[in-house]
Formats: structure tokens, C-alpha cells, sequence
């Protein structure tokens, strides 16, 4: 058997970590999706040697943190604020890569009139969109996107459509204005999907540097401490319900 | 040579952003300021210096695509009226704990509420204590003429990149409104961004290089002890812009016994005040505060000893006047003039005040 250290040589390496991911640890859950999609626009930024020109726009959630997870510049949004933040830097340095990174309280609930009018005048951004269901960082409460039936700490006897109204297909809305340029809806829980999700954020990524206007990508993800399920449970529920209702591919590609 | 123009306080703002380097103006409108953004969107800056002018979907958005542009070192603004700068302070409050510099301009209106579209004053708390939430302040100034429009734009931007700290100018429907002549600024270069990453690379987002860490603009700090630290370093920056940047004028006060203070269109009407009070032999001068972030308190202080009372005169229910009296310390009467709701007061009207509520002490 050959020695460990003779496999162990840079011709042989098949996987590393991006240089873009910095080494701090990340805060997310077991099984959340946030630090899957975090390693892929990680990868994509190392992959288009753009470290230099993407600035990136965090909300506020369980992923306002991102800034120490990607070696970036970072600007940390209010809430739901992200895409005006966004705006502004795009349009004062067109030169840059610009993404904002929200998750679903922020964008389709406290900030639907910045993501709806970001998209309308086709900013040239990127958008991902990390949708779980349910306000993850403040402890499992009930979302603009939270599933009918589905119990959360303020929906206990499960989402109530005459009390709560529907849950919201934001993405669909997004998909309808004519400055979007790409509107996808992914996921991350299988290798399969995670290969599916780069190729969309490659995409969409190259879409701003061709400056084509808005980009958007949904990622259908789990939130197993706000589902109370574990992380495999989690991935199974979301297959299960959140899939049916939140359809995966995509909407719209220019 | 000189350039003199007849020109509205609102236009003005604007003229002077484009000519004073302005990278860009974020907006929405409301009555009375809406002039400033028409102004702009006429001139077209884009095509002469390269300004970025947005009218955003709310005031909402336009302060945090402000926070976005002074995030990346970039000279930007925003203005709006009273109901709209409340909007506002969710981002002013982000923008002050991200130390972000920026230009405000707050046109006030009467209110509460909706209130009236008429000149106010009744915005000082709300500029001057800090409206948002947490312990920030905004170095506030306070122009009494269109000249001033034009001066404190400039003044603004160098005070905010000074202390990296948002600024706002506390105008007011009198004086966004009405026409004077202003003699306007030269045309300065916008920075280049060659020049905003030597100057302020060290914090702005300008796309991370080899040569340096990542810069994250957030005022998120989840550790008790190092917020608290954090706070006492703003609280370190406000005590310099006090003892470095009260600014104020005094008129006829070299031989006064009473003393208005009043600042914007109030201390303009106070002068005329002077003239009635001092024809009938009543030695009245006005100390006019520039800054209204840093007060001039010390001035007041040092004035104490020769004045028998002071009238505060402003068009609110009585807001500075309680920074007079924290000057004061009780040691003179103190007593407040305004007229509310958009009622801009007349100048008999104050000295009628100054002799009822001061000098004869009712």
C-alpha cells in the first residue's frame, strides 16, 4: 500500500476548500443550507477570478454573518434593504460584481418594495434568495413563505390562510418584470441539486458581468432548528411539501 | 470670476452637489423639496460630471441606496421633507453605527403626522437628539439663507468624510422655498476611484485586493463588550466635533441686555425684530447657532454675564429652547417664541414676545 503522504501531493488533489471561504466557522445549523450556497458562490467568485470586484450585500437573518465567511467586501443591510443597498453600489461602480444574499423574511416579507423595484428597473445584480420557510435567526417564526398548515412559534396550530393569508411565490412575481434577466428556483440537498445550484449562480454571476440586468435565484432550503426536524428529516419534508408548492427550474432565462 | 445667480434654496442644493464633486443623489418626492431632485434630474449631471441620480421607489430605499454609496467611499445624498426624513431614520441610525459619511437635507414641514406642507422648525429633536434608535448623533446645520444652501453642501461633505459621519443640513420650507441671490461654488472634480481607495481604502468597499483584508461595512456587533467599546468611541468622536465644530453668528450683540437665539428663517426674522425692539430703545442681539450638533453652549455661557433674559424664537412648540436652558443653567429667564403648524411668526410678533414674556416677565 502506497504511503499516505505519496498520495497526498497537489497533482492528486480532486477537492479543496475555496480560497474565497475564509477560515472562521460557520455559525449555521447542522444541515442548513446557508453554508452549502455560501461554498458555491464562494467557488464561483474563485472560479471567475472576480475576488477583486464582487461586493457583496448581506441581510439581516441568520446569514447577516456572511461577511465573515467569504474573504470579500461586505456591506451589511438593514432589513429587507438589501437590493436599494445593492442599487447603489452597482451604480456608482458598475466596474464591480455586485450581489445581494437575503433570506425569505427579508426579501418577500419587510422588503418586497426594494427586491420588486430593484428587479423592475433591472439593476444589474444578482439575487440569491434563501427560502426556508420560516424567520430562522429570531427563532422559527412564521414567514411570508411558510407553507399552509405548517406550525411555527407564531403559526403553533400550523399557517392559517384565513388569519395569515397565503404563503407567497415571490419568485413568480419577480419572474414577471421585464428587468429581470434570469429567474431561477433551486436547491441544495442533494449532490445533484448542489451541482444544478452552481451552474445557476455561474450563470448568473456571468449575466452581470455581461451586464444583462437582474438575476435571481431562489434556493428552496431547511431550516431543521425552526422545523424541528433533524437535518436528514429536513431534507425529506422539504422534498416532500415544500417542493410541490415551490416548483424547482426555471422561470425565466434571457 | 464670480458666479451670481437668482436661485431657490432647493435648486441650489442641488446645483451646488453637481459642482461640488457629488457621486450621487438618491430621492423621493415631497413637498417642499421636491425642487431639489427636479433640479437635478433637469441639469442631467450624468452627462457632465457623471453623478448617478435615482428616484427611488421610497424614502426608504433612497437612504439605504445612500448607505450603499457612502459605503464604497462614494459622495452621496439624499433629501426629503419631514414625513419623509421619519421614514428615513431606520437608515440614518444604520448608517451613523456604520460611521458612513453622508448629506441629508431635511426641508422641515409642519406636523405632526402628515401635518402641513409649510415651513417648520418643529424637527430639531428629531435631528439634533438622535431620531433612530441607539446613541448616535448627526452633526446638524442649520443654513438662514439660500447663500448657506449652497455653502453647507460643500461644508456637509467635508464635515461627514472628516468624522465619517452622516450630516444633515436642518433647512426649512421658508428657506428651500424662497429666491436670493447666491454666488455659486466652482466645479470641483468628482474623486476618482484611484483617489477615494488611498483616502479611504481602509474601510471603504472597494473590491478587496491582495494587499489588504476584507472590508465589512455592518453595525452588527453581537459582543456586549465590544459594542459597549464601540459606543464609547462614537461618544469619544462627538466630544471632538463639540469642541472642534460649534459654529454660530452674532448680530447687535456687542452691547445687548437681551438676547434672541433663533437659527434658520426664525433668526431672519429675529433680525428685523432687532431693528423694531432697538428703535424703541430696547438692546436686544441675536445669537444665531450654525451648528445645531454641536450647540453652542460655551458661547452662551460666556454671554450670561451681561444679558438680563433670552427669548428662544423658533416655529416649534418649543424644542431648542431646551438647550438654551441646559446652557442657562437657570441663571437668566429663559422663555420660548413660535408659531406652529406652517404660521411663520412676524416680526412684531416676536418683539411684542420678547417685551411680555422677557422684559416685562409674564
Amino acid at each position: 500500500m502506497a504511503d499516505i503522504k505519496e498520495i497526498m501531493k497537489p497533482e492528486n488533489l480532486v477537492y479543496g476548500k475555496s480560497k474565497v471561504l475564509t477560515d472562521n466557522v460557520m455559525s449555521y445549523c447542522p444541515g442548513c443550507t446557508h453554508g452549502v450556497v455560501h461554498k458555491l458562490i464562494a467557488e464561483v467568485i474563485e472560479e471567475m477570478d472576480i475576488q477583486e470586484k464582487t461586493i457583496g450585500i448581506c441581510p439581516v437573518g441568520c446569514s447577516v454573518l456572511a461577511y465573515n465567511f467569504l474573504d470579500i467586501d461586505w456591506q451589511q443591510a438593514a432589513h429587507g434593504r438589501a437590493p436599494a443597498v445593492a442599487t447603489a453600489v452597482s451604480r456608482l461602480k458598475p466596474e464591480k460584481i455586485v450581489f445581494a444574499y437575503q433570506g425569505d423574511g427579508d426579501l418577500a416579507s419587510i422588503g418586497t418594495a426594494e427586491i420588486i423595484h430593484a428587479c423592475n428597473r433591472g439593476e444589474n445584480i444578482v439575487v440569491i434568495f434563501i427560502n426556508n420557510g420560516i424567520y430562522g435567526m429570531t427563532g422559527g417564526q412564521m414567514a411570508p413563505t411558510t407553507l399552509e398548515g405548517m406550525p411555527t412559534s407564531t403559526s403553533p396550530y400550523g399557517r392559517d390562510i384565513k388569519l395569515a393569508g397565503h404563503p407567497l411565490r415571490i419568485t413568480e412575481l419577480i419572474a414577471q418584470l421585464p428587468g429581470t434577466t434570469f429567474v431561477t428556483r433551486q436547491s441544495a440537498h442533494t449532490p445533484a441539486a448542489v451541482r444544478k445550484c452552481k451552474k445557476a449562480i455561474r450563470k448568473a454571476f456571468d449575466n452581470v458581468e455581461g451586464k444583462k440586468g437582474t438575476s435571481f435565484i431562489e434556493v428552496v432550503s431547511t431550516c431543521s432548528s425552526g422545523w424541528k426536524l433533524s437535518p436528514v428529516k429536513s431534507n425529506e419534508w422539504m422534498v416532500e411539501h415544500m417542493f410541490p408548492f415551490y416548483k424547482l427550474g426555471d422561470l425565466k432565462d434571457e | 470670476m464670480a458666479d451670481y445667480r437668482l436661485m431657490k434654496g432647493n435648486e441650489v442644493i442641488a446645483e451646488a452637489a453637481i459642482r461640488y464633486g457629488c457621486d450621487g443623489y438618491f430621492g423621493y418626492p415631497i413637498t417642499p423639496q421636491s425642487e431639489i431632485m427636479e433640479t437635478l434630474m433637469l441639469r442631467k449631471p450624468w452627462e457632465e460630471t457623471g453623478m448617478v441620480v435615482l428616484q427611488a421607489e421610497s424614502e426608504i430605499a433612497a437612504i439605504n441606496m445612500v448607505y450603499g454609496g457612502a459605503a464604497c467611499g462614494k459622495k452621496v445624498m439624499t433629501s426629503s421633507s419631514s414625513p419623509g426624513i421619519s421614514l428615513k431614520q431606520e437608515g440614518i441610525t444604520y448608517i451613523a453605527g456604520a460611521e458612513l459619511p453622508c448629506l441629508i437635507v431635511n426641508v422641515v414641514r409642519g406636523g405632526p403626522g402628515l401635518g402641513t406642507i409649510q415651513p417648520a422648525q418643529s424637527d430639531y429633536f428629531q435631528a439634533v437628539k438622535g431620531g433612530g434608535h441607539g446613541d448616535y448623533r448627526l452633526i446638524v446645520l442649520a443654513p438662514a439663507s439660500v447663500q448657506e444652501m449652497n455653502d453647507f453642501v460643500g461644508l456637509g461633505f467635508d464635515l461627514a468624510f472628516k468624522y465619517r459621519n452622516p450630516v444633515m443640513i436642518l433647512s426649512d420650507g421658508v428657506i428651500g422655498q424662497m429666491m436670493e441671490k447666491v454666488q455659486l461654488g466652482e466645479f470641483k472634480p468628482r474623486w476618482t476611484n484611484e483617489q477615494i481607495i488611498k483616502m479611504y481604502g481602509s474601510w471603504a468597499t472597494t473590491g478587496k485586493t491582495p494587499d489588504r483584508k476584507h472590508n465589512i461595512i455592518t453595525s452588527l456587533e453581537l459582543d456586549s463588550s465590544r459594542q459597549e467599546k464601540f459606543n464609547h468611541k462614537l461618544i469619544e468622536k462627538y466630544k471632538v466635533i463639540s469642541e472642534n465644530e460649534v459654529r454660530f453668528e452674532e448680530i447687535a450683540c456687542e452691547d445687548a441686555e437681551y438676547l434672541f437665539i433663533a437659527y434658520g428663517s426664525s433668526s431672519r426674522i429675529c433680525q428685523k425684530a432687532i431693528e423694531i425692539a432697538r428703535a424703541k430703545g430696547i438692546k436686544v442681539g441675536l445669537l444665531r447657532p450654525i451648528t445645531l450638533f454641536p450647540y453652542p453652549t460655551k458661547k452662551i455661557q460666556s454671554m450670561l454675564s451681561k444679558i438680563k433674559g433670552i427669548l428662544a424664537v423658533e416655529m416649534s412648540a418649543g424644542q431648542m429652547v431646551e438647550d438654551v436652558r441646559l446652557a442657562v443653567e437657570g441663571k437668566v429667564p429663559v422663555q420660548h417664541f413660535g408659531r406652529l403648524g406652517g404660521m411663520i411668526p412676524t416680526p412684531n410678533e416676536v418683539v411684542h414676545a420678547l417685551e411680555e414674556q422677557i422684559i416685562k416677565g409674564k
